[in-house]
């Protein structure tokens, strides 16, 4: 094993993947699967079936008590009180002077508990931003339960069946045929253990994100794959997310970001007065629009990646932040800011790949948007 | 892995078959199998001379671009159209369907530089090891 892997964390299901003779690579410190059977093939699975992956580097923050609420959205830009239980949303942790130290999901549990869930890479900033808005009379706890639980990430258009039919119709709150709404949360028991899972995901597909304890979590993994679902590692996970046009910390987004123009408003409450770390700033940011970030799709041979140059009549008018294969698109595709005046779908550019121009063309976002059963289509889950 | 002992190989991990003063070329086993899911080749055009060890073109995967070198030195006489509309072919048949390029060999003893079967598998033994 060379030196520089020694001090990397395992995940709690390390053996698991060695058992499936998974690919590991390093990975924001973790040892982490890049790939079990092959990306393209995991990457359909997700598309067209299910699959399963391990997200258990992913930051894991218990934040309870009667001040939880208030504390979790003055650490975040969205407005977490507004959440009811079993809801969840997306919000970004940001500097005072605005710039992004993390995005993540933040969960309500339940009145008085939420679960945030951030990039491993910043597990380290989303807890010291919580700690350090604790004062002494809050009444708030922070739990860091990283180490001490097992996530996984069951996507794909099959996963509200096979979730309950492996972990009972309760996980997937089935019984109502259509499984939990989109971006709610349920807590059920799984092997006499507390399971969490949300109607989340970060492929673009249907699917849940599911927290437990390192044994029963093991146990879901083993029983999950046991029923078919395919294992799959960070590579698709990328593909994935990439054709949904979801941000990669660290890629698209990060301490220099404009969150407005990497489209994230969404994230930001600014209308209700809440008071949040970098609210001044971002209330300013909002009107400095300049550039946004675009979808790119590839009109000739040839794959953009990270850091390409992209131009408009010979001259460099932006980078791309995040670039690769789709293979839905069978085609390559590519996220980057523009300035707002090359912004329009349909405006042509190139892309500077490995000293060749590549004729690439502005195109809306997402690349794939998973397409929504008709009414009345949904099959019966099978008890 | 495959590693079909009648071929030569380049500590690059492409591998040769010499006909006569005929040259065929692609990855090994052990290389598409490292690289992962090719999505895109980008080879020569025919005419084009090379030298033994330099650049012969592009390869890549879903993850990433890796040059291709060429293991012997010549002039280019085609280009394995099926596999760049399926670059899959590489990952599936690397010595036969995904072969990449063909030369006619300028300069025979330079195959002596190559590795053997045996001296290949040696490497990729050293490789798996690290």
């Amino acid at each position: 094993m060379p030196d520089g892997e020694r001090s990397l964390r395992l995940s709690p299901l390390d053996e698991q993947h060695r058992a499936l003779r998974a690919r590991m690579v390093p990975f924001a410190g973790w040892s982490m699967p890049l790939q079990f059977a092959g990306i393209l093939e995991e990457h359909r699975a997700v598309r067209n079936q299910v699959g399963l992956f391990d997200v258990s580097h992913m930051g894991r923050l218990y934040v309870s008590g009667t001040d939880a609420a208030a504390l979790v959205s003055r650490a975040g830009t969205y407005d977490a009180r507004r959440l009811e239980p079993g809801q969840g949303h997306y919000s970004l942790l940001c500097q005072e002077d605005g710039g992004i130290l993390d995005d993540f999901f933040v969960y309500r549990v339940a009145a008085d508990r939420f679960l945030v869930v951030g990039n491993s890479v910043n597990a380290d900033r989303d807890r010291e931003q919580i700690w350090g808005l604790l004062e002494p009379q809050t009444n708030a706890t922070v739990e860091d339960r990283q180490e001490s639980t097992v996530m996984l990430a069951l996507q794909g258009p099959r996963a509200v069946e096979t979730l309950a039919r492996v972990a009972g119709p309760e996980a997937a709150q089935a019984d109502a045929r259509r499984g939990l709404p989109r971006r709610r949360c349920t807590e059920t028991q799984w092997q006499g253990e507390t399971l969490f899972a949300s109607r989340t995901g970060y492929t673009g597909e249907d699917g849940f994100e599911l927290v437990t304890s390192v044994e029963p979590g093991r146990a879901l993994w083993e029983k999950l794959v046991a029923a078919g679902v395919r294992p799959c590692g960070l590579g698709a996970r990328d593909t994935l997310r990439l054709e949904a046009a979801l941000a990669l910390y660290g890629n698209d987004i990060d301490t220099t970001t404009n969150p407005w123009e990497a489209g994230l408003g969404w994230a930001i409450t600014l209308d209700d007065g809440a008071d949040f770390v970098g609210r001044a700033a971002l209330e300013a940011a909002r009107a400095r629009v300049e550039r946004h970030l675009v979808c790119l799709m590839a009109l000739g041979p040839g794959i953009m990646r990270s850091g390409c140059v992209i131009l408009q009549g010979g001259e460099q008018v932006g980078r791309v932040t995040s670039g690769g294969y789709s293979p839905t698109l069978a085609a390559s595709i590519a996220m980057g800011y523009l300035p707002s005046s090359l912004a329009a779908e349909g405006t042509n550019v190139e892309v500077e790949v490995r000293g060749k121009r590549l004729p690439a063309r502005v195109v809306p976002r997402p690349f794939y948007r998973r397409p929504v059963a008709p009414p009345g289509s949904q099959k019966p889950v099978p008890s | 892995m495959a590693v079909p002992p009648e071929l030569r190989y380049s500590k690059e991990h492409e591998w040769v078959r010499v006909d006569g003063d005929i040259a065929t070329t692609g990855i090994t086993d052990y290389a598409q199998e490292q690289l992962g899911d090719l999505v895109y080749l980008d080879l020569p055009k025919v005419g084009t001379a090379v030298h033994q060890f330099e650049k012969l073109g592009e390869i890549e995967s879903v993850k990433a671009v890796s040059d291709i070198f060429s293991p012997v030195s010549g002039e280019v006489t085609g280009c394995n159209e099926e596999a760049m509309k399926s670059p899959e072919l590489v990952n599936q048949d690397p010595y036969g369907r995904g072969w990449l390029v063909r030369l006619t060999l300028s300069n025979a003893s330079e195959v002596d530089k190559l590795l053997t079967a045996e001296q290949y598998e040696e490497l990729v033994a050293q490789e798996r090891a690290e």
